[in-house]
């Protein structure tokens, strides 16, 4: 019974940081129905922010300041590339952001080189022990952060105004614009707030407790699981991403403890590959349905 | 993926203007460059690693092609292509593996030839089986849904040791041998114009073959009627149907041939490599995610669609890797790169990433666009499709 309250508080430390990653996602795609394939190296790029400046800033304004630099790396690769591609159609961006991807991830990865560090230098590894089980202190301060910054989204979401714009523009692009919402600067902020998410998720995701992996390919990597998390909630829905984040965290945790280490991530993709075949747009997302 | 991602896919109809001097000019260079290729060997010479690039870049053409056809053609996206490289490499490990070589390896010691055959169909019925899943999925849930196939083959591939022989040694891929001619080293060895032809030489011969024969394959396949259900399901499905065109049974049909090309890709991927190894890790090694980005790009940069574009894709992509690997090989380049640098494989994935993200700002056709612009002048360049 410990084993599995610890598994659960992990598996829900870890899923609350693809909550993020795959909010991240459904923000870009309700904006502008681009499925962002670069979101992984965003991460990187907040992570190695903190790198390069956590010993000379200090650990907290380092980790502030690669949550600014995803944002930034964000706004910046929509604003120079997708802004200037409006003729082309969304598949075709998505298959941008793989180029994009490829070139930010090689260069971060090259940066980093041998050293592949850790960066969650406050809480790695340093378990709290609690009425008998160990509960890994980054995947605790991960869910306590994530809980806060989802809930913000999901208020500002509600009702800020622009939250109002978002949902306005991604229920109907033109009928939000002819109410005098500025398109590009809702799917602006759009991609800010992915890239901060994004810069948040790497402070937890290259650390030991995480996934033992430091910041590199290996970090690259586990973002990738965020796109089942998304998936599997249905890209268009905001509720879904977290529903799947969590959904995607406990089996990977599970999964890892009693089948086995090497299975987790398999698992992860087999149990979205069920919620498809039954929910072919995810469990949230809106069906898709074509006019004859 | 419907209607779009597919820009300028649409194969351009030879019209009027395509004369019989252009035929001619056109049956010309395809002779010129098949007499190259058929000389490449006597041209390089002893220097084989020059030959190894351009075995390597056959691998990329065929995959390349394979996957073209279920992207560009039939509008399915899908990212498991190493996976089925994975399958066509252990298939033909099994099945031409010699039994008594070791006990903990199964091995059918059928013959070479028989092997590869059985890598083919096995991995298109792989993929066959995936197509009750693909079916019921569209656009990016299918791309990433095929995204679960790398994770199991990187599973299966460390599970099942007897099959693969583990992530720490491998196997050796069985020599191939086509009625007792035995694709290796040979003394004394035939040789052209002074110019042994020794495994590497036979091998790119054997990979020259194959890439052809999948290069007309699937040109017939995409003029045929197969590839006319592929395009209308990739445009429409809903007016697929209506015209009469299985759905269901076409986007399979995509997948199983996509499939089994990945898997010839994968048998040459063995003989290339010298050794079938199931990956470490998910993102690097020979069946990884950085594999199915990597022929994601070359059919991007080649034109979704195109064939003649994969194989160009595949020179750019596949080919500059290994180019630049030669490079820092042969003549130092990249020297100071060991942890940091400017390594060979990183300025390939630089160039190739750069060259996706042009092509889909200024060139959405690709490769094959700027190629048909090229070629016909006379007539005007395909209306760009609306939206």
């Amino acid at each position: 019974m410990g084993t599995f309250v610890q598994l659960l508080v992990n598996g829900l430390g870890k899923g609350a940081v693809y909550a993020l990653l795959a909010l991240g996602f459904v923000i870009i795609f309700k904006a502008t129905e681009v499925v962002n394939f670069a979101h992984g190296s965003l991460v990187l790029v907040g992570g190695y922010v903190v790198y390069s400046l956590k010993d000379t800033l200090g650990w907290l304004p380092a980790a502030m300041l690669g949550v600014v630099g995803a944002a930034l790396v964000a706004l910046l690769v929509e604003r120079v590339f997708l802004a200037n591609a409006r003729r082309a159609d969304h598949n075709s961006l998505a298959l941008l952001t793989i180029g994009l991807d490829v070139i930010i991830t090689e260069e971060i990865v090259r940066r980093v080189g041998a050293a592949i560090p850790f960066i969650g230098d406050p809480y790695d590894a340093q378990p709290i022990q609690l009425a008998g089980i160990t509960i890994f202190r980054t995947q605790a301060i991960a869910l306590v952060v994530s809980a806060v910054l989802i809930t913000a989204f999901f208020l500002a979401f509600r009702f800020s105004s622009w939250g109002v714009a978002m949902r306005a523009q991604a229920e109907n692009r033109e009928a939000a614009a002819l109410m005098g919402i500025r398109s590009s600067r809702v799917t602006a902020t759009a991609w800010l707030v992915a890239g901060a998410l994004a810069g948040v998720a790497v402070l937890f995701m290259a650390t030991q407790d995480f996934s033992g992996a430091g910041l590199g390919r290996g970090t690259h990597a586990i973002a990738l699981i965020a796109f089942p998390a998304a998936i599997l909630g249905g890209l268009d829905s905001t509720a879904g991403a977290v529903v799947g984040g969590i959904v995607v965290g406990l089996t990977e945790a599970l999964s890892a403890q009693y089948i086995s280490f090497d299975f987790s991530k398999s698992a992860v993709f087999l149990v979205m590959l069920v919620v498809l075949v039954i929910r072919p747009s995810g469990l949230f997302g809106t069906k898709e349905l074509s006019r004859v | 993926m419907s209607d779009t991602l597919t820009a300028a896919a649409a194969i351009a109809e030879p019209g009027q203007a395509a004369t019989k001097k252009r035929n001619w000019i056109k049956i010309v260079a395809t002779v010129l460059l098949l007499l190259l290729l058929i000389a490449l060997p006597i041209l390089t010479g002893t220097q084989v690693a020059y030959l190894k690039v351009a075995q390597y870049i056959l691998i990329g053409a065929v995959g390349g092609i394979g996957l073209t056809l279920l992207v560009g053609q039939a509008g399915q996206l899908s990212l498991a292509h190493p996976f089925f490289l994975l399958v066509g490499a252990v298939s033909y490990a099994v099945l031409a593996g010699d039994p008594a070589e070791s006990d903990d390896l199964v091995g059918l010691g059928l013959p070479p030839l028989l092997a590869v055959i059985g890598a083919i169909v096995i991995s298109g019925l792989v993929g066959l089986a995936f197509a009750p899943v693909a079916g019921r999925l569209r656009g990016i849930y299918l791309g990433v849904a095929s995204l679960s196939l790398v994770f199991l083959g990187l599973w299966l591939g460390q599970s099942l040791e007897l099959f693969t022989g583990g992530t720490s040694s491998g196997r050796p891929p069985p020599t191939f041998e086509l009625f007792g001619f035995e694709f290796a080293n040979s003394t004394p060895a035939p040789t052209i114009a002074g110019v042994p032809i020794q495994k590497q030489q036979r091998l790119w011969y054997l990979f020259l073959v194959f890439a052809l024969g999948a290069y007309f394959l699937a040109r017939g396949a995409v003029n045929s009627r197969i590839g006319r259900s592929w395009r209308a399901v990739r445009d429409n499905e809903a007016a697929a149907t209506a015209m009469g065109v299985d759905v269901t049974r076409v986007k399979a049909a995509a997948f199983t041939i996509s499939s089994a090309f990945a898997g010839l890709a994968g048998v040459m991927t063995a003989l290339w490599l010298d050794l079938v190894k199931p990956d470490e890790n998910e993102f690097t090694g020979n069946y990884s995610l950085t594999v199915a980005i990597a022929f994601l790009a070359i059919v991007i940069i080649g034109g979704l669609g195109s064939v003649p574009g994969a194989v160009i894709g595949a020179i750019v992509v596949y080919g500059l890797q290994q180019f630049f690997l030669l490079g820092a090989n042969q003549f130092g380049w990249f020297a100071d790169a060991r942890f940091g640098g400017l390594s060979a494989v990183v300025l390939s994935s630089f160039v190739y990433g750069a060259a996706v993200v042009l092509v889909v700002l200024f060139e959405p056709g690709g490769a094959a666009a700027i190629g048909r612009r090229l070629t016909s002048r006379s007539t005007p360049t395909p209306r760009k499709e609306q939206r």
